[in-house]
């Protein structure tokens, strides 16, 4: 018996990241990374912020779009190091930084959004 | 020639030069292709950041003033306009890239490329239109 092989999951939830981060961030980005700190807009008020925030379906979908991006980025990011830097022989523990990372946060992330409601 | 040749799981050693750490910048595809791979960074940075900017929502206003003070100031910044060009550079490549991943087929014919690019730049206009909505109007 072979044992089953975690890539083909990987591919998809590093899909499935790719797709929710290039639709999700770059509107985050460009609105709370530039707008609002250079002053292009004002920011949304406390009480904006707080209603949209405790909204169970906003908690809901930043914490799929948090998990899968991470997933995406630490898929990426090992097979940056894997390639880039040709570190092959680290390929073991470039694996457990990455996706460990990746699964810290997440758990983070879903601790964070849970406990706000 | 005495040498035994035994089975070994080890590979002989290949006559192969090894390639220089800084081949990607010998030609333009590979070093958009370091950049589509580098964005991953600014992903993950992104994501901590917004959730850094839930948890100052959900410690309250002088929390949530606070973090905007902190993204103006000048280090943050600098790393969201580099954010800012890492993530549309992902989005876009992600987008351009699609069709070549998503083959579908409409009974016996396969749906041209550009009408899947145009489905997928379609959702990302509807997100960015729902997500400036929900933060700026009502």
């Amino acid at each position: 018996m072979h044992k089953r092989s975690a890539e083909p999951l990987l591919w998809l939830l590093f899909s499935a990241g790719g797709v929710a981060s290039a639709v999700f961030v770059p509107v985050l980005v460009l609105l709370f990374g530039l707008a609002f700190p250079l002053g292009w807009l004002s920011p949304p008020s406390y009480e904006h912020m707080y209603n949209l925030v405790h909204h169970p379906l906003t908690r809901l979908v930043l914490f799929g779009v948090s998990v899968v991006s991470l997933i995406h980025a630490a898929h990426r990011f090992r097979f940056t190091l894997y390639d880039g830097l040709q570190i092959k022989h680290l390929n073991e523990l470039i694996g457990l930084l990455c996706y460990g990372g990746a699964l810290v946060l997440s758990i983070w992330a879903g601790y964070l959004l849970w406990t706000i409601g | 020639m005495s040498e035994r040749h035994a089975y070994t799981d080890y590979h002989p050693r290949w006559l192969r030069s090894r390639p220089s750490t800084y081949w990607w910048l010998e030609r333009r595809a590979y070093l958009s292709f370091i950049t589509r791979e580098l964005s991953s960074i600014f992903i993950a940075w992104f994501v901590v950041y917004l959730l850094l900017l839930v948890r100052a929502v959900s410690l309250g206003d002088s929390n949530y003033q606070a973090f905007l003070a902190w993204s103006r100031h000048p280090v943050v910044m600098t790393l969201n306009v580099v954010t800012a060009f890492f993530v549309l550079f992902h989005a876009v490549t992600w987008f351009n890239l699609a069709p070549k991943a998503m083959v579908v087929h409409l009974g016996h014919k396969r749906l041209p490329a550009s009408l899947i690019s145009a489905a997928n730049y379609g959702a990302w206009v509807v997100t960015t239109a729902f997500v400036l909505w929900l933060l700026l109007g009502g």
